[in-house]
């Protein structure tokens, strides 16, 4: 029998209500990279944290190179030589990049014994290609940075199997290509690496075997290099998938959203949209391209009215709205699918019916003056839930707490599609859900498009950019630094422009 | 998805755990529990359990008192309420209660009316006056983001000591208290005296069911409740749907502090019949809290929670009567809302019992 260096058998894990791990085996090489695939709640996060100690398994077994364990907790995980870089960091933005990483492990006894910690980590970030600045404070790097400072504390704690959790997700393409490096100098060492993604042009670029989850149950575990996308697609969601955006050609018509030298500070006062123009046209998808931070939620937030402008114009069909309330904005035909659903798409404890008439709920007929019509409301609710599809245990009754991402998503975009506005924006709105959801996330966006109404899509996933887009824009500080067609560029090129190495053409 | 056990089971399990402990605790200082018990039903129900059948088993007066103490307790748990699901701790009913009481003490002292005019004036003149109360933390956290529970603190002193100098400040009145309100500004009936062996009684439980009717209106009939309770839940969502949070946060305590000084009236036109110079709080807001905590912040939760806190409050002259330490109600009290605190705690504990008994059946 071959020798693995993790194996989890049969692991059961059920929280009340769900099965969340069903009989699940995981067999980790020494040396490989094996990523973990599954759709949102197939419970890969489940099964690492039964491995990482964070939840203890009802059933099954736990063999670490080939001794039986038990996981008690995380620090027993990292006695066993496993580390986990999580998919939200875990720093503390005033402490320099070698603080963080010995912070919970100092060397030294009372005294911090700085010059060796320091010396270790510049030794492992060479060893490893990291090209880590030891002294730099993590307020002042980039993320892709911060990430390969998690990769290093893991690293520092000697560990050598090494979960890493969604690790793509915040980076450019050029950045996920060095960690593609990074991952293979881990495997090349004799480390073993678990890829959680549910990416699968990563899966295919990196990883030697993949082990697939569905709704809690362990399909296969297939080698990468005897195996397509389309069949890992299909394990995954259980059904055939279409990978290729379907569209027509747009058929663009006249400007509706035209931004004229718009200045919009963030939170902290800094300036965040720095004299941005663009405009949109009925009947196209206008992709915004960009890293995370480069003004991309000020810009949607200007637009949609919760975020003041501090100059310029916003003009919609012609009118300038800057100083607009956000109801007469919504009114005026701006929709709006916003990055974070819980936050701010949702009111998470009301029912579906509830969420449904968010922005419908004062006006006829599901209001008669000051009372509500809970009748209506239920009504319009089942109207939205049938034609787009909204799975519910109790359909209109549900808390939308109870609900799966994706269908909160089909909820918001539901909603928002039956105002019938001018304009839709729409802001990362296949962040975290799985590839079923996201190609009808797309099909939707492509159908307005069609029906003549613009639509400004927001989002940091470049394939997406890429496939939905009928023109992109690239945003770089705060300033649209090009505009170009889908078909004339490459993934390359706009990452170029998304870092501001170089600059597009501009329309 | 995993459903959690509803708040009515959480609250009825912590109200029994709460009796456990406490009869534990009576057990331990050498007090009878039965004692509190039959007090408890005698103050709530007028039935003596130790005389049945006996003359004295039934006096209505017990229940008059009871229903009379509970009206106050009943507004602040909805005043409370109120503002909590629009996301606001009303720590202020207890100052909105005692200017409400002035308000009504003010128009009962100073007008001269009909009964048809004088009553609903001086009711409106305590709801408004809450309002005022409740109006001015609202206005602060929504345009300056002051947090509400250090102004209503503050406000529950300034309450107190402003109530106190306004009520000295009414012609008549001396270092205890102001003269009798003119008969037509009250709540009195002789009606509901006599039908309760001359309890206390009075036409304000009228007031408060309606209250308790429009709590539910507005939270659950009307856009504007749909509103509050958007903004209760989730500030960020309701600005995105273009409510307008500022000004819904305003409404909203100045709503809460109008039932807090409507409880104010029940206390001036219809308990007593005079403004009273208060040495300290009364805690009528304070049971507020323990009330809307209890109730879920529903218009009936509130009702039957503010019953349970109104009988505990009310059942402490009787429970001195035979001995109890009327401590012990207090005790009870802090315990239930110990245990509804820990209902999240609660709740683990009985799926981890429950999981556990699953496992035993399957091994056998």
């Amino acid at each position: 029998m071959e020798q693995y260096v993790v194996e989890m058998r049969g692991i059961t894990k059920r929280f009340p209500g769900i099965i969340a791990n069903d009989q699940v085996t995981l067999q980790l090489k020494k040396g490989e990279i094996h990523a973990l695939l599954g759709e949102n709640g197939a419970g890969k996060s489940t099964l690492m944290s039964v491995l990482f100690g964070f939840y203890q398994p009802e059933e099954g077994e736990i063999y670490v190179r080939g001794e039986k364990v038990e996981i008690k907790s995380p620090n027993v995980a990292h006695e066993l030589g496993i580390g986990m870089v999580h998919q939200h960091f875990q720093l503390i933005d005033t402490f320099t990049v070698v603080e963080n990483i010995i912070l919970g492990d100092e060397p030294g006894g009372a005294l911090v014994d700085y010059a060796k910690a320091r010396q270790e980590v510049i030794d492992l970030s060479q060893q490893y290609g990291l090209n880590v600045n030891p002294d730099a404070k993590i307020e002042d790097i980039s993320v892709g940075m911060q990430q390969r400072v998690e990769i290093l504390k893991v690293l520092y704690r000697k560990a050598d199997i090494i979960i890493l959790d969604e690790p793509t997700a915040v980076l450019t393409p050029q950045e996920i290509d060095e960690l593609i490096g990074i991952m293979k100098n881990f495997a090349a060492e004799g480390k073993s690496v678990i890829l959680i993604t549910h990416k699968l042009k990563e899966i295919m670029a990196v990883a030697d075997r993949v082990s697939v989850l569905r709704q809690g149950k362990y399909i296969g575990t297939v080698d990468v290099a005897s195996s397509s996308e389309e069949q890992l697609a299909e394990m995954m969601v259980g059904r055939k998938v279409s990978f290729a955006v379907e569209k027509g050609p747009a058929n663009p018509g006249e400007d509706v959203l035209v931004i004229k030298d718009l200045w919009v500070k963030d939170q902290r006062g800094i300036d965040a949209l720095e004299g941005l123009n663009l405009h949109l046209r009925r009947g196209e998808i206008l992709g915004i391209a960009g890293v995370d931070g480069n003004g991309q939620q000020e810009l949607v937030e200007a637009i949609t009215g919760l975020r003041k402008v501090e100059s310029g114009q916003i003009l919609l069909s012609g009118e300038d709205i800057v100083s607009h309330p956000i109801r007469s904005r919504m009114e005026g035909g701006i929709a709006y699918i916003p990055e974070d659903r819980q936050r701010r798409g949702l009111v998470m404890d009301f029912r579906l019916d509830e969420n449904l008439a968010l922005k419908t709920y004062n006006k006829e007929p599901l209001s008669h003056g000051f009372l509500l019509d809970h009748e209506a409301i239920k009504e319009k609710a089942k109207e939205i839930i049938g034609l787009f599809d909204v799975r519910s245990s109790e359909g209109t009754e549900t808390i939308v707490r109870n609900m799966s991402g994706g269908n909160q998503q089909k909820a918001i975009i539901g909603r928002e599609v039956d105002l019938d506005p001018l304009v839709m924006i729409a802001s990362q709105p296949t962040r975290g859900l799985d590839v079923g959801a996201i190609e009808y996330i797309h099909k939707r966006l492509i159908e307005l498009r069609d029906d003549q109404k613009a639509v400004l899509l927001v989002s940091f996933e470049l394939d997406e950019i890429m496939s939905v887009s009928d023109r992109i824009n690239v945003i770089y500080h705060g300033r649209i630094t090009g505009d170009v067609k889908p078909e004339e560029t490459t993934t390359q090129e706009l990452g170029l422009m998304m870092s501001g190495s170089k600059e597009g053409p501009l329309v | 998805m995993y459903k959690k056990r509803s708040h009515l089971t959480l609250s009825f399990i912590a109200i029994l755990l709460s009796f456990l402990v406490a009869s534990i605790v009576m057990i331990l200082s050498g007090i009878s529990p039965k004692g509190f018990f039959v007090s408890l039903i005698r103050t709530m129900t007028g039935m003596n359990l130790q005389a049945i059948g006996k003359e004295g088993f039934f006096n209505a007066r017990y229940f008059g008192e009871f229903i009379q103490i509970t009206l106050p307790i009943i507004l602040t748990g909805l005043s409370v309420g109120f503002a909590f699901r629009t996301g606001l701790f009303n720590i202020g009913a207890e100052g909105q209660v005692i200017i409400g009481s002035f308000g009504a003490v003010a128009v009962g002292i100073l007008f001269k009316l009909p009964l048809v005019l004088h009553v609903p004036l001086a009711i409106m003149a305590a709801m408004l006056l809450g309002a005022l109360w409740g109006w001015i933390p609202g206005i602060l956290k929504a345009k300056f983001g002051v947090h509400e529970v250090v102004i209503t603190i503050m406000m529950n002193y300034m309450a107190l000591y402003l109530g106190n100098f306004l009520i000295k400040a009414l012609p008549g009145s001396d270092n205890q208290k102001t003269v009798t309100l003119h008969a037509s500004s009250l709540l009195h009936s002789d009606f509901l005296r006599k039908l309760t062996g001359n309890s206390r009684l009075h036409w304000g439980f009228i007031a408060v069911i309606l209250a308790i009717i429009v709590y539910h209106f507005i939270l659950e009939k009307t856009t504007f409740g749909y509103e509050l309770r958007a903004v209760g839940h989730n500030r960020d969502a309701a600005e995105y749907a273009g409510i307008k949070v500022p000004s819904r946060i305003a409404y909203s305590m100045a709503i809460a502090g109008a039932f807090a000084g409507l409880a104010g009236a029940m206390l001036s036109l219809g308990t007593f019949d005079y403004g009273r110079v208060l040495s300290t709080f009364e805690n009528y807001g304070f049971d507020g809290i323990a009330v809307a905590l209890l109730g879920g912040n529903s218009a009936l939760g509130i009702f039957f929670s503010g019953l349970l806190f109104g009988g505990l409050k009310s059942s402490q002259t009787l429970m001195q009567a035979s001995g109890i330490p009327l401590e012990i109600a207090m005790i009870v009290s802090a315990l239930i809302i110990l245990f509804v605190a820990m209902s999240y705690g609660i709740d683990k504990v009985l799926d981890a019992l429950g999981s556990r008994r699953e496992k035993k059946h399957e091994s056998h």
